[in-house]
C-alpha cells in the first residue's frame, strides 16, 4: 500500500516524473540519437530524396571531411571559441577583481550594464552591433573620425574579430558573476596577510587569488567552450559572411541542412560530429563537478 | 607612509581608468538602442534629434509586429508554465523518493541537457517536427523549449526541495494531512521562491531565443519577435530603422524588467552555475 | 487493553535491520520510554507507530486496533519531532491549529482550543510570531501544542529535549511529564539519555541493535538489569562489569579476577546450580553498592589504589585501580584522599549480579 515511502509512493513518484521524462525523451534525447540515423541517409528537404531517402552509410561523414568549407568552419569556430574564451574569462575576471570590495553605485552600475548586455535578446544585440560598427554611420567610426582616424569597414577588415568581440560583449556577465562569487568566498584575512607581508598586487593575484579560485576558472573555461561552440547569434550579425569568413560550425550546419537543396542527411552527419564534441566537453565538465 | 599613500592613489587612478574603459566598451553599443527609437529620423547613427514617439506610433500600427509580440507571449508563457509544473512534479519525486536508478537518471539528465543543444539538434529537431506534422505551429517551438529547459529546471527546483527537510511533510502527515495536502500546504509555499526563479529564468530564455522558431516556423503570422525583427531587417532594412529600433527596445523591455525584479527580490546570483 | 502494542515487529532498510522482531505493550496513560544508544532503532520504532514506516512483518495495535491498513492521518497521533518541524511559513497560532484546520473543524472551536492550549503552555504572547522568531524552548512548547491540540490517541516524542541547553532541559522535562499526566494521554518517549529516561518514565524499554533488552520501571531496570547491556547502560557511572571465573573449593566459593580473588561464600547457594566450576562469567556491582574502607581492611575486602577522584558535591566518584582493573565506586562521606592512596573495597553481596559470559544474560 505504501511501497517506497509514506510521503510519495513509488508509483506516484513515477507518475510525477512521467510528463517531464516524456518531454525530455521525445524532444531532447530522441533527436540526439536520431541525428545519428539521419546522418547515415541521404535525406533532403527538396527533390527526390525528400520523400524516399536511402541509406548511404558513412558517405555524409566522408563528404564532410572532404568539404573545404567544413574545415574552414571548424577553424573559424576554433578561433571564435578561443577568442571569446580569452575575452569573456579575461574581462570577467578583470571586472570581478576591480569590483571586489567596491560597494554602492559604481559596482551596481557597472555590473548591471554588463548583465543587461547578457540578458537582452540576441537579435537585439546583433543589431546593436550592426549599428555600432556600421562603416558610414556607426558610432565607432564616428568617434574614430573625431579622433582623426579613417573609417574602417569592420565586417570586412576583421570578420572573425567582430564576432569575437560581439560575443565577448554579450557573454562576459557569466564569467564576471562566477568570479565575483568566487572572490567573495576568499576569506578577507588571506588577502590581509598578504598585505602585511607586503605582497605587490600582481603577486597577490598570482600566489593567492588564482590558486584559490582555480576550480571556478576551470568550470568557467569548460562551460564557456561548450556554450560558445554552440552559439548561433553571429548568424544574425553576419550570416556567416562576408564570403563565409565568419561561418562557424553552427552556421555551416544550418547552411548545409536548410539552404539550397537542404541536405538534411549531410547536416545530420555534421550534427553528429557536434554532438560528439559536446559530449567530450560535457564529460570533462561532469568529471570536474564530481571531483568538487 | 607617504610613499604608500601615493602608490595607493596611483593604483586607484589605474583602477578607475580601466573601469572607465570597460564601461565605455559595454555602454557605447547600447546607446543606439536608447536614442534611435526616440529620434524622428532614425538611422544607424547615434544622433540626438528632437525626441519623438513617432516610431512607437508606427510600430503599434504595424500588424505583423504586434502579432509577433502576441506570438512571443504565447510561446514563452506556455513553455514557462508547462516547464514549471512538470519540473516541479518531477523534482519532487526525485527529491522525496530514493529508487535504484535515481542517480543514474539525474546524471543522464545532466549529461543530455549539456550535450544536446539547439545547435547540435537543429537538424533532427526539424525532421522530428516535420514527421509529427508540427512544423509551422506554436506547438513545435513550445515542445522543443520544454524538452530543452526541463532538465535545468528540474535540477534547480530539486535543489530547493532538497533544502526543505522531509520532517515538515511528515509532521503534516502525522498531524492529519494526506500527502498531497502536505505538498500543497507546506512544500509549495516553502518553495515559492524557487518556482518564481525558475519561471522567470525560463521566460527570459525562451523570450529571446531565435534559432528554434527560426527553423521550425514558416508563416510570418506565427513568428515571435526575434524572428520578426530578423526578417524586417534583412528584407526591408534601412527604411524601417526607426520602427525597428523602437521594436527592439520594446522587445528587450520585459527581460530587463524581469531582471530588475529578480535582482530586487532575490538577488541575481548563481543556482548551479546558471543564470537565474 | 493496551494503548499501543507491538507484536513481533521487524523493520529493515535494505540490509540494515533497524527493528528486530520486537514486542511490547504500553498501558493506558503511561509514559513509556524507548532508551538506547544512537542507531538502535528508537526513531524507527516511533515512526512505525506513527505510520511513517511500514514494517516488513509483525503487527502494531493502537487502542486495540491493528493499524496495518491505516494511513498516518487516520491514526490520530500527536508527534513531536526532534527538530520540532514547525512549519516556517506559518505563525505559532497556525502551527498549533494545523491538525484542526486539516480536519476542517469550525473556526470558533479552533480559536478556542488553540488559545486554551497556548495558555496552558505559556505561549500566548507568541501566537502571531513565526517559528524563527521564538527561542528553542518556546519552539519545543509550540511543537508540543501542535501534538496536543487534536487530543491524540498517543503522544510520540522523539528526543524532544535534545536541542535545549542543560538547564532548560530539566525544566522542560518535568513540564512535559506534568502535561502528559494532566491530559492522561499515553506517551511514548524516545531518548538516548538514561538519566532523562529514569527521571521521566513510568516504564522503560531498553533497546540495542534493534532488539529490546529489557522492559521495566526505572527502579526495576536499575536494580535488576537483566543483562550486561542494561547493566552497563543504566546508571551514571554505570555498573562495574568485570570478567572472572568461578571456583568451587572445599569450603569456600571464590571468584578469580586474575588480579585478585573474592570469596563469595555468602551467595554460593544462589550460584551453585547455575554455574559450573571454572566457568567464565561477568560480575556486576553498582558503584554505590561498594563500601570504601580508608583506614584498615575488614575480612574479604579488596585492596586497591586511588586512581582518579571526582568530587561532585554530595557524592564523590572514585576510580580505584586493582592491578590493571579499574573499579568505580561512589562514596557519600566526602573522604580525604588523593591519587595513589591505598584503600579497601567491601562488596555488598545483596546487590551483586552475575551474568553469563557468552550471551550476557543474568544468572543471579
Ligand atoms: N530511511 C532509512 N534508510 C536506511 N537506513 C535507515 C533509515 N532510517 C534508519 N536507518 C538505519 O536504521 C538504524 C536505526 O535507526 P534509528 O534512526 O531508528 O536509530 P535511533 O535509535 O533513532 O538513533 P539516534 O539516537 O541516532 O536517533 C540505523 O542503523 C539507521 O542507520
Ligand atoms: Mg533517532
Amino acid at each position: 500500500m505504501f511501497e517506497g515511502g509514506i510521503i510519495l509512493s513509488k508509483k506516484r513518484a513515477f507518475l510525477f516524473m512521467l510528463p517531464a521524462l516524456a518531454f525530455v525523451a521525445v524532444f531532447l534525447i530522441f533527436p540526439a540519437i536520431w541525428a545519428i540515423y539521419i546522418g547515415l541517409t541521404n535525406e533532403a528537404l527538396t527533390g527526390i530524396y525528400g520523400l524516399n531517402h536511402q541509406f548511404v552509410w558513412f558517405d555524409n561523414f566522408i563528404k564532410a571531411f572532404k568539404d573545404p568549407w567544413f574545415h574552414s568552419s571548424l577553424q573559424i569556430s576554433f578561433k571564435f571559441v578561443f577568442g571569446s574564451l580569452v575575452g569573456q574569462a579575461g574581462l570577467g575576471l578583470l571586472l570581478a577583481l576591480l569590483l571586489n570590495n567596491k560597494k554602492g553605485i559604481l559596482k551596481e552600475l557597472v555590473s548591471n550594464i554588463v548583465i543587461i548586455a547578457w540578458i537582452v535578446p540576441g537579435v537585439v544585440v546583433a543589431y546593436l552591433w550592426v549599428a555600432f560598427l556600421d562603416k558610414d554611420f556607426g558610432l565607432l567610426n564616428s568617434i574614430l573620425g573625431i579622433l582623426g582616424f579613417a573609417r574602417v569597414n569592420w565586417f570586412r577588415t576583421l570578420p572573425v574579430g567582430v564576432i569575437i568581440i560581439f560575443n565577448t560583449w554579450r557573454g562576459t556577465a557569466f564569467s564576471m558573476l562566477l568570479f565575483m562569487a568566487a572572490l567573495q568566498s576568499i576569506p578577507p584575512s588571506y588577502l590581509e596577510t598578504a598585505d602585511v607581508i607586503g605582497a605587490s598586487g600582481w603577486r597577490k593575484f598570482r600566489d593567492i587569488i588564482i590558486p584559490l579560485i582555480k576550480p571556478q576558472i576551470l568550470t568557467d573555461l569548460i562551460l564557456l567552450t561548450l556554450w560558445t561552440f554552440n552559439v548561433f547569434t553571429p548568424f544574425i550579425l553576419t550570416k556567416g559572411g562576408p564570403a563565409h569568413m565568419t561561418e562557424i560550425l553552427p552556421i555551416y550546419t544550418y547552411r548545409v541542412a536548410f539552404m539550397g537543396t537542404g541536405r538534411i542527411g549531410q547536416g545530420a552527419a555534421i550534427s553528429t560530429i557536434i554532438l560528439l564534441i559536446n559530449l567530450t566537453l560535457a564529460l570533462i565538465y561532469l568529471k570536474m563537478l564530481k571531483r568538487k | 607612509m607617504v610613499f604608500r599613500q601615493r602608490t595607493n592613489l596611483w593604483n586607484n587612478f589605474w583602477i578607475y581608468l580601466i573601469l572607465f574603459t570597460l564601461v565605455l566598451f559595454f555602454i557605447l553599443p547600447m546607446i543606439w538602442l536608447v536614442i534611435a527609437p526616440f529620434s524622428s529620423k532614425a538611422s544607424l547613427a547615434v544622433k540626438i534629434t528632437l525626441p519623438s514617439l513617432n516610431n512607437f506610433r508606427e510600430l503599434f500600427k504595424n500588424k505583423v509586429a504586434m502579432l509577433a509580440f502576441k506570438n512571443s507571449f504565447i510561446i514563452s508563457f506556455s513553455s514557462t508554465i508547462i516547464v514549471t509544473i512538470t519540473s516541479m512534479l518531477a523534482a519532487y519525486a526525485l527529491s522525496r523518493t530514493n529508487f535504484k536508478w535515481r542517480s543514474t537518471l539525474l546524471y543522464a539528465l545532466l549529461l543530455f541537457s549539456t550535450v544536446v543543444t539547439g545547435i547540435a539538434a537543429m537538424v533532427p529537431l526539424f525532421v522530428l517536427n516535420l514527421r509529427l506534422g508540427l512544423i509551422d505551429s506554436y506547438l513545435s517551438v513550445i515542445f522543443v523549449f520544454i524538452g530543452g529547459f526541463l532538465p535545468v529546471s528540474i535540477f534547480i527546483i530539486k535543489d530547493f526541495f532538497d533544502a526543505i527537510p522531509k520532517d515538515y511533510e511528515e509532521a503534516a502527515i502525522v498531524a492529519g494531512s494526506t500527502p498531497s495536502q502536505g505538498f500543497f500546504r507546506i512544500i509549495l509555499p516553502l518553495s515559492q521562491q524557487g518556482m518564481v526563479v525558475i519561471a522567470l529564468y525560463i521566460f527570459m530564455n525562451t523570450w529571446g531565443d531565435f534559432l528554434i522558431p527560426f527553423i521550425l516556423l514558416r508563416s510570418v503570422n506565427k513568428y515571435p519577435v526575434s524572428v520578426a525583427i530578423y526578417t524586417f531587417f534583412t528584407q526591408e532594412g534601412l527604411p524601417l530603422l526607426g520602427l525597428l529600433s523602437a521594436y527592439s527596445l520594446l522587445y528587450s523591455l520585459p527581460v530587463i524588467v524581469l531582471y530588475i525584479i529578480i535582482n530586487r527580490k532575490f538577488g541575481f546570483g548563481f543556482h548551479g552555475g546558471l543564470k537565474g | 487493553m493496551h494503548d499501543v502494542a507491538f507484536e513481533k515487529v521487524t523493520k529493515k532498510f535494505g540490509k540494515v535491520v533497524a527493528v528486530n522482531n520486537i514486542s511490547f505493550q504500553v498501558n493506558k496513560g503511561e509514559l513509556f520510554t524507548l532508551l538506547g544508544p544512537s542507531g538502535c532503532g528508537k526513531t524507527t520504532t516511533l515512526r512505525l507507530i506513527a505510520g511513517l514506516e511500514i514494517p516488513q512483518s509483525g503487527n502494531i495495535y493502537i487502542k486495540g486496533k491493528n493499524v496495518e491498513k491505516l494511513f498516518p492521518k487516520d491514526r490520530n497521533i500527536g508527534m513531536v519531532f526532534q527538530n520540532y518541524a514547525l512549519f516556517p511559513h506559518m505563525n505559532v497560532f497556525d502551527n498549533i491549529a494545523y491538525p484542526l484546520k486539516i480536519r476542517k473543524q469550525p473556526q470558533k472551536e479552533i480559536i478556542h482550543k488553540v488559545t486554551e492550549i497556548a495558555k496552558n503552555l505559556q505561549t500566548e504572547e507568541l501566537l502571531s510570531r513565526k517559528p524563527n522568531q521564538i527561542s528553542g524552548g518556546q519552539q519545543q512548547r509550540v511543537a508540543l501544542g501542535r501534538a496536543m491540540v487534536q487530543e491524540p490517541n498517543v503522544f510520540l516524542f522523539d528526543e524532544p529535549l535534545s536541542n535545549l541547553d542543560a538547564k532548560l532541559r530539566t525544566e522542560a522535562r518535568s513540564f512535559l511529564k506534568h502535561i502528559q499526566k494532566e491530559m492522561k494521554t499515553t506517551a511514548i518517549y524516545v531518548t538516548h539519555d538514561q538519566k532523562e529516561a529514569m527521571a521521566i518514565s513510568d516504564r522503560i524499554a531498553i533497546l540495542d541493535k534493534g532488539v529490546i533488552m529489557q522492559v521495566g520501571t526505572p527502579k526495576e531496570v536499575y536494580k535488576n538489569p537483566e543483562n550486561v547491556f542494561v547493566a552497563g547502560f543504566i546508571g551514571d557511572p554505570p555498573t562495574n562489569l568485570l570478567n572472572c571465573s568461578i571456583k568451587y573449593n572445599q569450603n569456600k566459593t571464590v571468584l578469580d579476577f586474575l588480579q585478585f580473588k573474592l570469596d563469595i561464600s555468602p551467595i554460593r547457594d544462589l550460584v551453585r546450580e547455575k554455574v559450573n566450576n571454572e566457568e567464565a562469567i561477568i560480575f556486576g556491582i553498582r558503584p554505590e553498592d561498594i563500601t570504601v574502607e580508608y583506614k584498615n581492611a575488614s575480612p574479604n575486602s579488596i585492596k586497591g589504589e586511588v586512581f582518579v577522584v571526582e568530587r561532585l558535591g554530595p557524592e564523590t566518584i572514585i576510580h580505584v585501580k586493582i592491578g590493571n582493573l579499574i573499579i568505580i565506586v561512589r562514596d557519600f562521606s566526602e573522604p580525604d584522599i588523593t591519587m595513589g592512596d591505598t584503600i579497601w573495597l567491601k562488596i555488598d553481596f545483596n546487590s551483586v549480579h552475575i551474568y553469563k559470559k557468552e550471551d550476557g544474560k543474568i544468572i543471579i
